[in-house]
């Protein structure tokens, strides 16, 4: 191809050698990115520190977690040995916080009792995104007859009342942690399901996606590669928020006496006990304990999901 | 309307010569949205020869988009043909077409949404590599290295970051330095600069000329800005509501327009320049509603000239002169062969 | 000078003479600071910026994205972020201080002296009000007007610019029309209340060049109409080559020249101006003319380049440029400003009188090692 670019013409009419110039672009632009590093006003605000809150939330999630996991490593009585010479003692050396009616260390309950909390929620919330998220991450990718069929099944289920589904079944089919996991789980999955589904569509008709694809990426590789990092912190946000929506479904289920069958501890039935027999009255501890861990655990999963909804929030504004 | 293929060999300008590589016929895509269905392109017929820039202009609604999409088949045709290098791309198989449509790659017009924001640069960019397994992993940074040089990305500050710590422009960029990997022969360019400043615009046009000669590239740009268009094309093709309405030698459309649509998109330019004195009317109105445009000639409710006979019938594309088409009752040129050939275009 | 007639915290009716009686510029702006305090530090967005718009003029403010030039419209309307805003200078407004008006006074003055348009009308226009309401809001908050005939004026409003069946569209959503057409709404409501200035904030920015050039003739026409004075805030010479009186050029934050239009053609003295000019493809060109682009981007304006800002980009920089700040002066005309050591004469770079002496261009400094060609 001809190529007169050798030499131009400037607006004013004398000659110069184009690329002491125009041509200077690309380099000069490598320049000003060494010169200073680009961060834009958006990004600081994205990068802005989580917050002490945060962080002492996530310590307090942390601790539940790592008491309940390692609870027959530690110097605990059993939660379940009933000792009549220390009946409603208040907290103390022997027992830190105390015992209830029949003599059982609350603190052993309580951390043993973390263990059902923690299982059914995070246990229910996995399943539901096991199935609902992937699900929903293919049928707002793939849109088609298939979106729509999984989307009107989505709607007919959520019209039902979960919770009155979900007693019905634990009524019916046994009242032991794995069961009341994979029911409450399976409730979940079209929450879970309309979440990952919204994002997904939101990103699959990005121009990065038409651009993989003409990449000659397949689309197994486009939903992982593409897809799905978008995702996945939306789904983490939404995620932790249903793990204490599912913790407190549990404890209404155990308060209600339909959880983990008695005399495993759960903090619904020990606050239920605590409530039950004049307790109350006589030994406010029973409740106050397992609603004080349970109050705070809840407090902290829905701040820390907050503030990473927020974090991702600000990110999706600059698109 | 005359397809490309009835006119062989009349096109001017220096790329007549050279071998067809894309050739697009009687091109339909139609949207349906419940009973109504809409034709964004209706019926368009084009081609695009071997290392020419293809401009195609219009306003937003005329279907310039679905035009670039359909040509990577992203935006499956209703019916006619878009045959890249003699293969018709909407008979391949689904694997074939993987393969072949590497070779046309696409830039776009957002910046920001044409970058995975959780990818890092260095990621994006080696995409086309991963994806077809070329290469070791030192084969491939040194290929990502020496690319995003060559689109004027330092490779060692922004290698590691998101697309969200680049300005436009430079997110353009590194799409730019994405479609190049490929190794394609064709580059569309739907909208890259109109996101952009004014001077980041001259940075893009620019890098693309050099890119343009360095890879060899064909390509197809398509912008609303008649002044982008021509300054950057070979040949420019307008399109109005879905249809082709001229197809020239860019010099040759500016010198004289034959549709009066084309000249009203030059009025609406705004020159830099106070003394500049437009000798053409603006354009009216708005694009009619696609779905249901207006009889005959589809720009007739909107032309300065319009009379009986634009309602009535539609105006097929023919030559105004030889390699300068158009589709107009009345085109503003004298329908007669010129004798000379026009000026020869540069690149 | 007028003072505001009603005491701080206080908001009485301000009085805002006809403009025919003022003999002052309609707005003057001294020295106007604005900055920002972010985590990385201060973003100094304007610095030391003064203007003048006189009645019925149009003012061209032109910038790339980051020369402050949307951060300037925001601040001469008050309309900054309450908190982590540092702006000092003065606003005066047919005689009244803008910045040392309280919230309530500026309310006064906002839509019915002073309006703006945005840049995006889908996000300046509430999503979930008719466009008629909209409209009719401010009529009935600023002239007192009842219901019909706020109706009644907003249906000649739409009309005036160029809505079809307005009758209509008064009880259309945003959504439901064009972007053309929205920036048609956003400017009648500017316009409602007859303001005596009007903002525009890159009121064509993502429009098509044929609808932008269809809102530019009507910012015009009504402009002409109702004697409005305008300031066009925009990226594109091009945009107010041919509607602008005088234009300002804004870099980092800065104006860096300021002139009447065909004297900022005709001789630009600003290398950014000229550059700015250079960037935009002209349809007169034969096509493949390479554009002259300027290299980089706005610096940082955290960290802003010592002496003169333009100098790291400036294909002209000489060792004076990289130490020292040009000040603001005139040429020839006593209205053409700018801020260069070696401004252009006749497109060429040139001493100024006593310092420096006349580049040339083989020596101008910009780095000749191009990483152009690509390593494939």
């Amino acid at each position: 191809m001809p190529d007169d670019r050798e030499l131009r013409s400037t607006g004013s009419g004398q000659t110069l050698p184009t690329d002491t110039f125009p041509g200077q672009a690309a380099v000069d632009e490598m320049v000003v990115m060494r010169q200073e590093p680009a961060p834009e006003t958006d990004e600081a605000l994205a990068r802005r520190p989580l917050g002490l809150l945060f962080w002492l939330a996530l310590g307090w999630v942390g601790l539940v977690v790592l008491l309940a996991v390692i609870a027959n490593l530690l110097p605990l009585p059993n939660p379940n040995l009933q000792n009549y010479a220390a009946i409603n003692v208040g907290p103390s050396l022997h027992h830190l916080l105390g015992t209830d009616d029949l003599g059982r260390d609350l603190l052993s309950r309580i951390i043993y009792g973390a263990r059902v909390s923690l299982v059914v929620g995070f246990g229910a919330v996995g399943i539901g995104m096991a199935i609902g998220g992937t699900l929903g991450l293919i049928s707002g990718f793939r849109g088609g007859k298939l979106d729509i069929v999984l989307n009107a099944a989505s709607f007919v289920i959520l019209a039902f009342p979960a919770i009155v589904a979900v007693i019905a079944i634990v009524a019916f089919w046994g009242q032991t942690l794995a069961k009341i996991t994979i029911i409450i789980g399976v409730a979940t999955i079209p929450v879970l399901f309309r979440v990952v589904r919204a994002s997904s569509l939101a990103y699959a008709n990005r121009d990065f996606v038409v651009a993989a694809r003409t990449l000659g990426a397949t689309s197994t590789r486009i939903v992982f590669k593409e897809i799905l990092p978008n995702v996945i912190p939306v789904a983490v946000a939404f995620g932790l928020i249903a793990v204490a929506g599912v913790i407190v479904l549990e404890g209404s289920l155990a308060f209600l006496g339909l959880s983990v069958a008695l005399p495993t501890p759960s903090w619904g039935n020990i606050i239920s006990e605590g409530t039950s027999n004049g307790n109350l009255s006589t030994n406010p501890y029973i409740l106050m304990w397992p609603a004080l861990a349970m109050f705070l655990l809840l407090l902290s999963i829905n701040l820390i999901g907050d503030r990473l909804r927020q974090r991702f929030d600000v990110r999706e504004g600059l698109l | 309307m005359t397809g490309p293929a009835a006119t062989p060999g009349t096109n001017a300008g220096s790329a007549a010569e050279a071998p067809v590589m894309l050739e697009v016929e009687h091109l339909v895509v139609e949207f349906r949205s419940g009973k109504e269905r809409v034709q964004a392109v209706s019926d368009i017929s084009f081609e695009v020869r071997t290392g020419e820039t293809l401009g195609l202009v219009g306003e937003s609604g005329c279907g310039k988009t679905t035009t670039g999409r359909a040509l990577v088949q992203v935006q499956p045709a209703t019916s006619g043909s878009v045959r890249f290098q003699g293969q018709d791309l909407g008979r391949l198989s689904k694997r074939e077409l993987r393969k072949t449509r590497t070779r046309i790659q696409m830039i776009f017009q957002d910046p920001i949404s044409s970058l995975n924001p959780r990818r890092r640069i260095r990621d994006i960019v080696a995409e086309p590599l991963a994806i077809w397994g070329t290469g070791s992993a030192e084969e491939r940074a040194a290929q990502v290295r020496s690319m995003l040089e060559s689109v004027g990305i330092d490779p060692d500050t922004a290698g590691d970051r998101r697309p969200q710590e680049f300005s436009g422009g430079q997110c353009q960029r590194i799409s730019i330095a994405r479609a190049l990997m490929a190794k394609p022969s064709m580059l569309i360019c739907d909208e890259p600069v109109s996101a952009l400043d004014v001077s980041v615009q001259a940075q893009i046009l620019n890098l693309l000329a050099d890119l343009k000669a360095a890879f060899g590239l064909t390509m197809v740009f398509i912008a609303h800005d008649l002044a982008v268009v021509k300054n950057v094309s070979d040949r420019v093709a307008v399109m109005y509501l879905g249809k082709l309405v001229e197809l020239a030698d860019s010099d040759d459309l500016y010198r004289s327009p034959a549709h009066p649509y084309t000249e009203a998109l030059m009025a609406s330019i705004p020159e830099p320049d106070p003394e500049h004195v437009s000798t053409h009317e603006p354009l009216t109105g708005e694009l009619p509603s696609p779905l249901n445009p207006p009889s005959g000639c589809r720009f007739r409710t909107r032309c300065p000239y319009v009379q009986d006979r634009c309602a009535s019938e539609e105006p097929p594309l023919r030559e105004v002169s030889p390699g300068h088409q158009v589709a107009c009752h009345f085109p503003l040129r004298q329908l007669s062969p010129v004798p000379e050939r026009p000026a020869a275009t540069t690149v | 000078m007028i003072r505001p007639t009603a005491g701080r915290g206080n908001a009485g009716t301000l009085h805002f003479p006809d403009v025919s009686d003022l003999a002052d510029p309609l707005l003057e702006v001294e020295d106007l600071v604005t900055s920002f305090r972010t985590t990385r530090g201060t973003v100094h967005a304007v610095d030391r910026v003064s203007l003048t718009v006189n009645r019925g003029q149009t003012l061209g403010v032109v910038g790339e994205s980051g020369s402050g030039k949307t951060v300037l419209s925001r601040s001469i309307m008050g309309l900054l972020p309450a908190r982590d805003v540092l702006r000092s200078g003065t606003v005066r407004f047919a005689g009244h201080d803008l910045t040392a008006m309280e919230p309530a006074q500026l309310r006064q003055v906002w839509g019915a002296q002073l309006s703006m348009i945005f840049q995006d009308p889908m996000t300046a226009l509430n999503p979930v009000v008719r466009i008629g309401r909209q409209i009719t809001e401010s009529l009935r908050l600023h002239l007192k007007m009842d219901r019909k005939e706020a109706t009644a004026t907003a249906i000649e409003l739409l009309r005036s610019v160029g809505i079809p069946s307005p009758e209509q569209r008064i009880r259309s959503y945003p959504f439901q029309l064009s972007g053309g057409m929205r920036q048609r709404v956003m400017i009648a409501i500017a316009l409602a209340c007859a303001p005596r200035l009007v903002l525009a904030d890159e009121p064509t920015t993502g429009l098509d060049v044929t609808v932008q050039a269809q809102i530019l003739d009507l910012l015009a026409a009504m402009q002409q109409e109702r004697h409005m004075a305008v300031i066009l805030v925009t990226h594109d010479l091009g945009v107010v080559a041919k509607r602008a009186d005088d234009i300002a050029v804004m870099y980092a934050g800065r104006i860096v020249e300021r002139a009447p239009t065909r004297t900022l053609f005709a001789h630009t003295r600003m290398p950014y101006t000229r550059a700015l000019m250079d960037s935009i493809p002209r349809l007169s060109d034969p096509s493949g003319t390479r554009l002259r682009a300027i290299g980089g981007r706005p610096p940082d304006l955290i960290h802003p380049p010592t002496g003169c800002r333009f100098s790291p980009r400036c294909p002209y920089v000489q060792d004076k440029c990289r130490e020292a700040d040009p000040p603001l002066r005139t040429a020839g005309s006593p209205d053409h400003l700018f801020a260069c050591w070696f401004p252009l004469v006749d497109g060429v770079p040139s001493g100024p009188s006593g310092s420096g002496q006349p580049v040339t261009l083989t020596t101008n400094g910009a780095p000749n090692n191009a990483v152009e060609a690509p390593a494939s």
